[in-house]
């Protein structure tokens, strides 16, 4: 039995006509084309599955989908404005904080969600905020320091 | 099924060349062949001691490279410059690194090359991405290409131009008389229509350290922006409109055999393909998910034979099992040595299984196209991977191409490519495009480990405190960085058995190269012996080092390090928590020293300063990132990564009981390049991991008193340590 599920996708109205049992992550990779979020874990233990839902970071490997009915997604396709990067797309560029990337979409979004709440965040918050998020490339000091430099701002 | 709209795949470097657009492309200019062979310039030493060759491959892979051709370098009609090399990008900006060393010779912008990596029908043959080889050997060959190429150029422009060579400037890709500058050519009109395949004898010297404008430079890395904006393709992200996600039945342990299979229940699920084949159960459907719940629904019976190890005896199972040693680093005679010796240390050094747990699982996507088979690869090696799948289809080399987009994290471990294997078989036979992307279990399971691994020294110091005797027997771990850095009398490796082959079998699991395989306890072992007998003289670690080593490089790094560290001696114990180790790697020197905290056997490390000689630093920045990243890896190498198992049978599974290092496990850190433009650069992506085991448990002895035999140092081993 599938559910009409309606809601709003990196600023567009978007509806969908799936089984709301299945995980949003899996509907953004494969119904919508959407493969920026991405599989790290399916246990919510890694973070490199993160999205915006609400100004609030969730993991979208466990989460239903009709879970967003009538929500307000972000996925990384939706951070930059067009071809203008968000501040904290450009500082990762420019601090270095990427390496192989796959992490990286996890990350922004994790931090982004963290300053919504929080513009002016210390660097004990930061570390304290991205701790499951999970980077193998050992990226850290660089995520730290590119966060930061947009908290300062 | 749902109102799916599947996006086909598109916008993926990987994809941006069509074999006819390449053809095309071959229609004109300049194309310079070259071999990873070719000989560095002549104006540049070859590194001091010795350590250019590639090391720790034996013969392995090479591939007789001094005939083999190894890369192109394209300058097209239009003036574009493509370079295409068979390595891959797994995050550690080898691209960006390549760009500039080809952009330098050339003398045009890094960020106007197109940079064409791991595809096997468009670059030439590479034996993979590992060994901290990219800008090491790979970079040194396309440096000595593009100046090749420039000077074709130079060449081709003054005939053009009727002015003698040495009055021509060349800039940003236009040749013009220096005297007159509207006297002009650029490298576009040089090479349209032509289709030359010069080559120049002698060849071109490639630049000066002096004349670098690229080389030594920081530009960020030319794949942030696709990264930070999600359209970064991976294996896993590749789609097509009839693409099926096959999920596998897996056993329940290494070594099990499969006893009967009963699909019913899972054939019943709408829409699910079922394929079994010898040796393959697979299920498939439209939606991983779905393709997922119907591999549960397979019910499966195994018969798995019960082999009584863990990881705690492993140890004692491997080592009656190894075979006859190898042998190396041989100077003096042993037995003189242990006669010559006041003291002899007698010392065993363990670390057990380690996972890569890259963020990215293994993927592949395979498409047949006609007699064509296509594979995007999640893969460090794409073309013995394209001679492995086309040798099990049983169809020529050509007729299987595979195109390694983005690399979520390698380390090694993607040297395999199971999952590649996997996805060709399906695709040939549903005659759909397949995609196999590994749950993170499947991951852990079928993982190429970091076999566990036993060092034993003996040790001897003579009546003066100087090391006279040095008996290193390395079982399963092989010999990289096992070089000897101290200037000992009589010295022998013995390697029994290593991380490349498990032939004949005896690690319950598949092992393989982990981010500088085998090093790691080597160097871990080494650095400990050293501090137990700095200790046992009551001498300063640091000290004790620099009395025993001739080595200017070394003793370069190490004094460099203890300055920034604000190091003063003193023997360990101290209580300070600092701990120094050094290694040699991949050509590069690093001493690195570790503070750290000790509570209730908890290991915090608060500080970490690396100094690394690598030669020339082609992008000092990214080489720092590495250093960093390296330190950050090693934590957890030193720390927390152990692989937990009953038999054949993986207990990890998953990141909640595979502790990988963490931001808050962060400490202060900072990297050094030591300037050293007497020296090709050398390997980047590993040498810095390789100190930071033996850094730690240095420091966790000069903090508290207890040396930690065993990787990693977990409270529960440092507190039975301490309690002995």
């Amino acid at each position: 039995m599938n559910d009409k599920i309606r809601f709003k996708l990196n600023g567009k109205q978007t509806e969908l006509d799936v089984d709301g049992d299945r995980k949003l992550l899996w509907v953004l990779r494969t119904d919508l084309g959407l493969t920026g979020t991405k599989y790290g874990c399916g246990m919510s233990l890694c973070g490199a599955c993160t999205v915006v839902i609400n100004k609030e970071a969730v993991r979208s490997c466990m989460l239903p989908v009709r879970n967003v009915q009538g929500k307000e997604v972000l996925t990384i396709e939706g951070l930059a404005q067009g071809d203008k990067l968000h501040p904290l797309q450009q500082a990762f560029i420019d601090k270095g904080a990427v390496q192989c990337g796959y992490c990286t979409p996890g990350m922004l979004m994790n931090a982004y969600a963290m300053l919504l709440k929080n513009p002016k965040l210390t660097r004990d918050q930061i570390i304290a905020g991205m701790e499951n998020n999970l980077c193998r490339c050992g990226s850290h000091k660089r995520i730290v320091q590119a966060i930061e430099s947009v908290a300062k701002r | 099924m749902q109102n799916k709209k599947p996006k086909t795949f598109e916008n993926s470097r990987a994809d941006i060349f069509e074999r006819r657009d390449f053809i095309k492309l071959l229609g004109g200019g300049v194309i310079i062949l070259f071999s990873a062979a070719s000989p560095l310039s002549a104006q540049q030493k070859p590194p001091a001691g010795g350590p250019g060759r590639p090391q720790g491959f034996g013969g392995f892979g090479m591939g007789g490279g001094a005939t083999d051709l190894n890369a192109y370098l394209k300058i097209g009609e239009d003036g574009k410059i493509t370079c295409f090399s068979g390595k891959i990008e797994q995050g550690q900006a080898n691209t960006t690194a390549l760009a500039q060393m080809a952009a330098e010779e050339l003398g045009v912008p890094h960020d106007s090359i197109t940079m064409i990596l791991g595809d096997t029908d468009l670059c030439p043959w590479d034996m993979g991405t590992f060994g901290s080889m990219s800008v090491r050997i790979f970079g040194a060959a396309l440096r000595s290409a593009a100046a090749e190429a420039k000077a074709i150029l130079m060449d081709m422009a003054s005939e053009q131009l009727k002015t003698p060579k040495d009055q021509l400037t060349c800039e940003n890709g236009v040749i013009f008389a220096t005297a007159d500058q509207k006297n002009k050519v650029t490298f576009a009109q040089l090479t349209k229509g032509q289709k030359i395949t010069r080559k120049l004898d002698p060849k071109p010297a490639v630049k000066r350290v002096s004349e670098f404008t690229i080389i030594g430079k920081s530009p960020v890395r030319i794949d942030g922006r696709a990264k930070v904006t999600g359209q970064a393709k991976y294996a896993c992200d590749i789609r097509f409109p009839d693409l099926l996600y096959a999920k596998l039945l897996r056993p329940p342990a290494h070594g099990a055999t499969l006893k009967n299979v009963d699909t019913s229940e899972a054939e019943k699920i709408p829409g699910v393909l079922v394929v079994r084949e010898e040796g393959m159960v697979a299920v498939l459907h439209p939606d991983p998910e779905i393709a997922e719940k119907a591999r549960t629904a397979i019910k499966a019976e195994y018969d798995v034979s019960p082999i009584n190890i863990d990881e705690s005896n492993i140890f004692d199972y491997l080592l009656p099992k190894a075979p006859k040693p190898q042998l190396s680093e041989r100077k003096g005679d042993l037995a003189v040595g242990e006669k010559a010796a006041a003291t002899v240390f007698e010392h065993t050094y363990l670390n057990g299984y380690g996972a890569h747990a890259t963020m990215e699982t293994h993927s592949a996507c395979a498409k047949m196209d006609g007699d064509k088979m296509t594979v995007w690869l999640g893969t460090q090696t794409p073309f013995p991977a394209q001679q492995e799948i086309a040798r099990q289809l049983k169809i020529p080399n050509e007729k299987v191409r595979i195109i390694a987009p983005y690399i979520g994290g390698g380390f090694g471990g993607k040297s395999p490519f199971p999952q590649g294997a996997e996805a060709v078989r399906l695709a040939k036979i549903t005659g759909k495009p397949v995609q196999v992307s590994f749950t993170r279990e499947e991951e852990f399971f079928y993982d190429s480990f970091r076999p566990a691994a036993v060092v034993k020294i003996k040790s001897g110091l003579d009546s003066a405190g100087n090391i006279c005797l040095f008996d290193n027997q390395i079982y399963f771990a092989g010999t990289r960085s096992a070089e000897q850095l101290y200037d000992v009398p009589n010295n022998l490796t013995s390697s029994y058995g290593g991380w490349m082959m498990d032939v004949p079998k005896i690690h319950p699991f598949n092992i393989g190269a982990w981010r500088a395989p085998g090093a790691n306890i080597n160097v871990f072992a080494r650095e400990s012996q050293i501090d137990i007998m700095a200790a046992k003289l009551k001498m300063d670690p640091l000290e004790f080092r620099l009395k025993n080593t001739s080595n200017a490089r070394l003793r370069r790094v190490l004094e460099l390090a203890a300055k920034s560290f604000g190091y003063t001696g003193a023997a360990g114990p101290s209580g300070r928590g600092f701990g120094i180790a050094c290694g040699l790697d991949a050509g590069s020197l690093v001493a690195e020293i570790a503070e750290v905290k000790v509570d209730k056997g908890r290991v915090r490390v608060k500080r970490f300063v690396a100094v690394q000689d690598m030669g020339i630093s082609v992008n000092p920045e990214g080489s720092k990132m590495q250093i960093e990243g390296c330190i950050m890896m090693g934590l957890g190498y030193a720390l927390s990564e152990d692989i937990h198992f009953r038999g054949g049978q993986l207990l990890t599974k998953n990141f909640h009981n595979y502790s990988l290092p963490r931001f808050s496990w962060m400490p202060e850190i900072e990297a050094i390049i030591v300037k050293n433009d007497e020296l090709d650069p050398q390997g980047g992506g590993e040498p810095a991991i390789v100190p930071v085991g033996a850094a730690i448990a240095n420091a966790v002895f000069d903090a508290i008193g207890v040396r930690v035999f065993q990787m990693p140092l977990t409270a529960e081993r440092i507190n039975a340590a301490a309690n002995k």
